[in-house]
């Protein structure tokens, strides 16, 4: 594609300027991320139903979890999130090098999320606190307790495979950047993945409470 | 005279690779309709078969678990890979950017993902066929779709994937709607067809996600038995039914929504007028879309839902009878005086107005409590839905086909017999199926592979209508297909209709529009403008 | 500072917005972590919830730019929540009220 005054190398034929091929953009990156929020939506229906079924199970069994390390990737992720905000800003202000550390850190704090996140799992797993036919450990009171296990790893097992396609996708930004192809002009798949991952975070912030913190 | 243009989007640019790679709306959406259509014919083939196997007690020419299998198939295949993509996929994709005067959708290379993806689906879907078949219905109830030995996963995974396919295609079409319209048409300016379109996407956006995370707990259950759905590990079958049915409930106004589209375009057309109550019409459409999600539980009835959400299911169901005889009020209405000529496509949509009619109203029987625990799981209520799927979703979506067909091709079929398949079709079907509500409200329960000598007439009656039907839908695949070769050219508006895809070519341009066409009038100010038919001329 | 836009118009926001917000999404953090070593018996769930709404609002409202962009994307938003919002509590009439009418027998 040929860039002219009027065209930039960026505008695909059918918009009529930057501004609609952006706009357009961000409205479908919302409505997708509409969809995301109702795909976890059902697990949510699932943790609030079985939760209100088994009170005792949930509290006997969120003890096992370990609040500090919760806490602590709690902080990461929020910290991952202020991050993708000021690489966003930073491209905004045509800052290249910028936005490549604040994506770089990122990228690697993601790293740390899922890091803390395989310890605690192994951890699990060591114990044989796991779902359903897999449960083998005998310290939690209260019948099928597997169940808060079964409901734990679905949720935070979906949420990982988010952080783990945020990794890849910030990563992919990390070389587009790096090969000058965005600008204060045109950032928008920079803006775009800020916006998942912010919801990525979001998602966090209610998973954290309800299983570290109430159970 | 009129000529097909020498260069269209079906010539320019040529070769394979050019239609497989195609960035093309219009393209994309002849892609669909060929792989959609060999879904419907698969599908069809399985109803046959099941309908055959009932036509006296006992073994006809299947075995009880092929049975099982067939009615599987055929209502899985139905349902995800033909009418839930057939109106919005094929012809909302051809015509969607058309009707509002714009290039492509907003998202051209998501557009030619969801075909990919829906052939990929549609392969893990069809592969269960060889893996052994599902046997649970095409809702895969648990505790049994844990249970059976059949391939339950490889036909959830292709639902599953099928699912990616739909949202794909709602997402695009909410975000063009949004931002690519030509300058000058406003929201009410818009064809409703448009808005049928729009009020589905937020379906498929809103509702989709939630049945692939049903199918995706349904596949874990199987594969590591994590308990969430078995009653002995302390989980509930019934909340996979309420997980399926908050999307499919909704699912079921995907396939309808986009039909009563098409239908406000055919009655105004085709009697010349003014659609009647235009606003009404359109809002009707964000309103059953609204409702769609608050009446899930009224499949489950008798599922030992507790009771106060049955009352309340079935309160808000009566809702849903507003918005449906809103719009077939205002039908009704703007052929009042009109001058209506009978052509295929309008005979298409007189059969919908009949057709859907039944159906909805039976369903409003169906939503009444009581009513409701005689009648389910009964004929009675494939009768309803097939009133409302093929007898809606079907008509509209064949009387759509014939409407733009000379869009689409540039040629046209043959009126007389697209008449005789309209004939067929609309008397096979009512043979076949209005049987099946007497079948039903006699108890004959669905899903049986043998019945009582009682209810042996009906049945046959029933397999009798499906032979018509049939023979119906090859009359009008053997015209269609010859139309393409030696049909005559219908030129730019065959029907003098007022919307925008009508204003350029048949075939059109590669870029749809010489130029970007402006707002001169209402999409159906038949009362201040003529388009004169471009049909004539040809003659 | 406060006013300043791209080179194609987009409106960018100071840095002290971005630090401001992530210093209070950690400190709401902190709360909500000392508060859960304290028993309020059923308004544990209710205490924690909040918290996590507030704490949802800013990142919606601030890093996702809710509140400069167009109110589109807000109804979207809050669509999803308000429909998520309907599954659940349309479900739970059933799971939590069984047998009421009548008691269910095995």
């Amino acid at each position: 594609m040929s860039q002219t005054a009027g065209h930039p190398s960026f505008l695909q034929h059918h918009f009529s300027d930057a501004e609609q091929q952006r706009e357009s953009a961000k409205l479908g990156m919302w409505i997708f991320l509409l969809t995301e929020i109702l795909l976890f939506g059902g697990l949510f229906c699932a943790y609030a139903i079985y939760r209100s079924w088994n009170p005792e199970i949930f509290h006997n069994a969120h003890v096992h979890l370990n609040v500090y390390l919760g806490t602590l990737n709690t902080v990461v992720l929020i910290t991952s999130s202020v991050t993708m905000a000021l690489a966003i800003r930073s491209m905004q202000l045509g800052r290249r090098t910028a936005t490549l550390r604040f994506l770089a850190v990122t990228l690697a704090l993601a790293a740390v999320f899922l890091v803390i996140k395989y310890f605690e799992y192994s951890h699990k797993i060591h114990l044989g606190q796991l779902p359903g036919k897999f449960y083998t450990y005998d310290g939690i009171a209260g019948t099928n307790p597997h169940i808060f296990f079964s409901v734990y790893f679905l949720m935070t097992g979906l949420h990982g495979i988010h952080v783990l396609a945020g990794m890849a996708t910030i990563a992919w930004l990390v070389v587009r950047t790096s090969r000058n192809v965005f600008s204060s002009e045109y950032y928008t798949p920079i803006e775009m993945t800020g916006l998942y991952w912010h919801l990525v975070d979001l998602i966090w912030i209610f998973l954290f409470p309800l299983f570290y913190l109430v159970g | 005279m009129n000529n097909l243009p020498s260069s269209s989007y079906l010539n320019r640019p040529q070769g394979i690779k050019s239609w497989l790679l195609t960035l093309d709306h219009k393209r994309i959406g002849l892609l669909y309709l060929f792989s959609v259509m060999t879904a419907f014919a698969l599908g069809g083939v399985f109803a046959m078969l099941i309908l055959l196997e009932l036509l006296s007690p006992g073994r006809e020419i299947i075995d009880a678990d092929t049975y099982h299998q067939f009615f599987t198939l055929h209502g899985a295949i139905m349902i995800f890979l033909f009418i839930i993509p057939s109106i919005p996929a094929i012809l909302g994709n051809f015509v969607l950017p058309l009707m509002i005067g714009a290039r492509d959708v907003a998202f051209p290379r998501l557009n030619l993902a969801s075909w990919y993806v829906y052939i990929l689906g549609s392969l893990f879907a069809l592969y269960s066929i060889i893996a052994g078949a599902v046997d649970t219905g095409w809702t895969f109830y648990t505790p049994y779709s844990v249970e059976t030995t059949t391939s339950v996963i490889s036909m959830t995974l292709g639902a599953f994937i099928l699912g990616f396919s739909s949202i794909f295609t709602g997402l695009n079409f909410i975000v063009t709607i949004h931002k690519l319209r030509a300058p000058g048409m406003s929201w009410f300016k818009m064809p409703l067809f448009v808005w049928g379109l729009y009020a589905t996407a937020i379906i498929q956006v809103l509702a989709t996600p939630v049945l692939g995370i049903t199918l995706l707990l349904l596949i874990i259950e199987r594969v590591a038995g994590i308990g969430i759905f078995d009653p002995a590990m302390g989980g509930d079958p019934v909340l996979y039914q309420h997980f399926f049915w908050f999307y499919s409930h909704p699912a079921v106004y995907i396939m309808i929504l986009p039909g009563m589209g098409i239908i406000s375009e055919l009655i105004s057309v085709f009697s010349h007028k003014k659609i009647f109550g235009y606003k009404a019409i359109a809002f009707s459409s964000l309103g059953i879309a609204f409702v769609s999600f608050l009446v899930w539980g009224h499949h489950m009835f008798v599922s030992g839902q507790s009771e106060l959400a049955a009352m309340i299911f079935s309160f808000l169901t009566f809702f849903v009878g507003i918005p449906s005889g809103i719009k077939v009020f205002n039908w009704v209405t703007t052929m009042y005086k009109g001058s209506i000529s009978l052509e295929a496509p309008m005979l298409y949509a007189l059969s919908f107005l009949f057709l859907f009619t039944i159906g909805g109203l039976t369903g409003i029987f169906l939503g009444a409590l009581s009513v409701d625990v005689h009648l389910h799981d009964t004929y009675f209520i494939v009768a309803h839905f097939h009133y409302v799927m093929m007898g809606g979703t079907v008509m509209a979506f064949l009387g759509g086909l014939h409407y733009w067909w000379p869009k689409i091709w540039g040629r046209m079929y043959s009126e007389k017999w697209a008449r005789v398949a309209v004939a067929l079709i609309f008397v096979g079907f009512n043979v076949t199926f209005f049987s099946q509500f007497i079948l039903g409200s006699q108890g004959m329960p669905r899903r049986y592979y043998n019945y009582l000598d009682q209810y042996q007439p009906l049945h046959a009656f029933s397999t009798f209508g499906s032979w018509i039907l049939g023979l119906g839908f090859i009359v009008m695949a053997i015209y269609l297909i010859h139309s393409l070769f030696k049909g005559r050219p219908g030129g730019a508006n065959p029907w003098g209709a007022l919307t925008f895809e009508w204003t350029t070519s048949s075939p059109p341009p590669h870029e749809n529009f010489a130029e970007i066409p402006r707002v001169e009038h209402g999409p159906y100010d038949f009362d201040r403008v003529t388009a004169k038919s471009t049909l004539g001329e040809t003659i | 500072m406060g006013n300043r836009t791209t080179a194609v118009g987009h409106h960018i926001l100071p840095l002290k917005v971005y630090l401001g917000v992530g210093a209070a999404l950690i400190v709401l953090t902190a709360i909500t972590v000392t508060v859960s070593f304290f028993n309020f018996g059923p308004y544990n769930l209710l205490v924690a919830m909040v918290v996590a709404a507030i704490k949802a609002s800013l990142v919606a409202l601030f890093f996702m730019h809710l509140k400069y962009d167009s109110k589109l994307y807000m109804i979207i938003f809050v669509a999803a929540i308000l429909f998520l919002a309907v599954f659940i509590i349309f479900t739970l009439f059933d799971t939590l009220l069984r047998g009421d009418v009548e008691p269910i027998t095995a």
